[in-house]
């Protein structure tokens, strides 16, 4: 492998190194949560979880298990550092973003600790980048204390049938409302534009629908300007997992399987925008 | 109103969706015995649209009974808010078994419902505004000129001109040829114009009926969407054209859907002052020099909004809002019902892009809202 003729220089010491035979694996996950600059990158022996927030209401997660890496080591038990995003996947697609057939950019990517930048050498057709990204103070992080035991509502939808209705979302609303229930409608999206309303019904015995656990008639609204960047994992995925717990908190599971055949998750929290009142219902 | 549209046809009426909203930012509907009719004119009033499905398209189509008093309900929706239900063609093809159409008066709302792939149904629930009839008034029957031709091949035809080419120039050549080139204005330098010309030959027509060395110049951009309609819907198209600045109208014929697409043409100066009743236009009053404009035609789009004190479109400069009172009679509207296409302009008519008009009456050189309010004020 190219990478090992530039090791890095031997008496240093990583807390962090990890090694990626296509860097695209990992660029496409990250795309999948850029929608603000900053992220928060937290690894342990399990793999790195980035986390990326917005307006205090919403956070998503994308997780890269360890086994997607062909190499990955953590020193600590944990590590932590903050990273501009968008900085971060330039120089992951630093060699062009286009999946030409054939090519594939390997990565090796190291990190000595606080203070110091996050190290990437990229190599594609035997050029060689290195990429030096200063890291950040890591903020503390939401916690939307999203609880299995409190979810009320739980559906796994195939990804496609999701897909176009958010494709087709009526950005003049400002909310997207969701209606999970056992009964009809059992699983209802509405906006409420300038042009009027719309609702998007999905029967449970739909061949979209992998699983449909309702407990009670929940509706819910969340901001659409909020999840509209969940789009962009939504576009990546095969099956979307959607779940509220009992105060109305949203959870969005993404299932992405990238060209390997490996299996990577992105979440997303959203909180609710506010009670539905009578009136609105 | 209550209609369901299913299989191909959803995309078909998608297709004629697009096709209006090359036209203007409103979408008429109409429901009447002879159909669902769509319409859409253009904010300049120079180009007009009607897509007639009649009810045999439909799978079900009930027209509802009057609301009241005999007067049928018409209204506009906006044009953005349709076309985003009918957005994605293929989509639409692949995913969207049914369609079904409620005009709800009571509620005020126009509901359109896509039962698509794996039993999701999408329910749009549309405000609308309540309005008059829109209604060009055209007759096929006076203009002197037809053609008829594969959508096709028009359509190969245009693909030549440049998209940003407003206007076109259709003429007449000796042998039955007809040319398609892009208008150039005069004042333009014409050192630096590039000028697209081509012919068709005649066997490229299904009919040709026109006059050796007639012409017409209309715009491009309505033309273009009907004829992507047409395209696709493998029909032949017909223009059927007088005089220069008479408008020329667009049909495609199918025993399911009548499309009538009007556009005014630009006026030739020197054909206006000499007499343009040999066109069949004889009962008309032949429009004085002064009103020789140049881009001119005779349209009369009869349009009010009668809904929440028109709080939707904004008025139009040449176009005087009119809140029917509660006098408004019950006789006018039954006129204006019947002012089918084909029928004389009876009433009054006007120049579509600078607003001359001309009553029948009298040589009035009135501006053009005060005529059309004393017009219609006059009937009561």
């Amino acid at each position: 492998m190219p990478l090992s003729t530039q090791p890095p220089a031997s008496g240093e010491r990583y807390v962090l190194t990890a090694s990626l035979d296509n860097a695209r694996h990992l660029s496409s996950l990250l795309r999948a949560v850029h929608f603000q600059d900053h992220a928060t990158c937290f690894a342990t022996a399990n793999g790195i979880k980035v986390t990326v927030e917005d307006a205090k209401c919403l956070q998503a997660n994308a997780f890269i298990q360890a086994e997607i890496f062909q190499e990955f080591a953590v020193q600590e038990e944990s590590v932590m550092f903050r990273i501009n995003l968008a900085v971060l996947l330039d120089c992951l697609t630093i060699f062009g973003s286009s999946s030409l057939p054939g090519t594939s950019t390997a990565l090796r990517m190291c990190y000595r600790g606080y203070g110091y930048p996050l190290m990437l050498f990229l190599e594609e057709g035997g050029v060689v980048t290195v990429c030096k990204i200063n890291t950040q103070e890591p903020e503390e992080l939401l916690d939307f204390d999203f609880c299995s035991t409190n979810v009320v509502n739980k559906i796994i939808l195939q990804s496609e049938g999701l897909r176009e209705a958010f494709a087709e979302l009526d950005m003049t609303s400002e909310v997207l409302q969701i209606t999970m229930s056992p009964n009809k409608p059992y699983f209802r999206l509405s906006t409420f534009g300038n042009a009027g309303s719309a609702h998007l019904d999905y029967p449970r015995d739909s061949d979209l629908m992998e699983a449909f656990h309702c407990n009670q008639t929940q509706t819910n609204r969340y901001k659409i300007s909020l999840l509209k960047p969940s789009t962009k994992a939504l576009a990546l995925s095969c099956k979307v997992s959607i779940r509220t717990d009992t105060r109305g908190f949203l959870s969005l599971q993404y299932m992405i399987r990238n060209e390997d055949g490996q299996i990577c998750f992105v979440e997303y929290y959203c909180c609710p925008d506010e009670d539905v009142t009578e009136a609105d219902l | 109103m209550r209609c369901v549209i299913t299989g191909g046809n959803v995309k078909v009426l998608g297709k004629a969706v697009h096709s209006l909203s090359r036209i203007g930012d409103e979408l008429y509907l109409e429901p009447t015995e002879n159909g669902l009719s769509l319409r859409a004119v253009n904010s300049s009033r120079s180009a007009f649209a009607s897509f007639l499905f009649v009810p045999l398209f439909f799978q079900l189509y009930e027209r509802g009974s009057p609301p009241r008093a005999g007067q049928h309900f018409r209204c506009k929706v906006l044009m953005k808010s349709f076309l985003s239900i009918f957005r994605s063609l293929p989509s639409l093809e692949k995913t969207v078994g049914k369609c079904l159409i409620l005009l709800k008066p009571q509620a005020s709302r126009l509901v359109v419902q896509l039962h698509c792939k794996y039993g999701v149904t999408k329910t749009h629930n549309l405000a609308f505004q309540e309005c008059e009839r829109l209604q060009a008034v055209f007759s096929t029957r006076q203009c002197a000129n037809s053609l008829c031709a594969p959508a096709r091949v028009l359509a190969e035809a245009v693909v030549h001109f440049p998209a940003t080419l407003s206007e076109v120039t259709l003429s007449a050549g000796p042998g039955g040829k007809i040319s398609l080139r892009n208008y150039v204005e005069d004042e333009k330098e014409p050192g630096r114009t590039m000028v697209t010309e081509l012919w068709l030959a005649e066997d490229e027509f299904q009919e040709v009926a026109v006059a050796p060395g007639t012409c017409i110049t209309f715009c491009l951009k309505e033309f273009r969407g009907l004829l992507t309609f047409a395209e696709a819907s493998n029909l032949p198209l017909t223009i059927h054209y007088d005089a220069p600045g008479r408008p020329a109208v667009f049909t495609l014929d199918d025993p399911l859907l009548e499309v009538h697409l009007v556009l005014a043409t630009l006026s030739d100066p020197e054909s206006i002052s000499q007499s343009p009743t040999a066109n069949g236009a004889s009962e008309l009053p032949t429009p004085a020099d002064d009103f020789a404009d140049d881009l001119e035609s005779y349209m009369i789009a009869m349009e009010t909004s009668a809904y929440e004190g028109g709080s939707g479109a904004p008025p139009s400069p040449t176009f005087p809002l009119r809140t029917p009172g509660p006098a408004h009679s019950e006789p006018e509207e039954e006129e204006e019902e019947e002012a089918v296409p084909g029928t004389p302009p009876h009433k009054k008519f006007r120049s579509l892009f600078f607003g001359s008009v001309l009553t029948p009456g009298g040589p009035c050189l009135a501006p053009t809202q005060e005529v059309l309010a004393e017009d219609s004020d006059g009937e009561y």
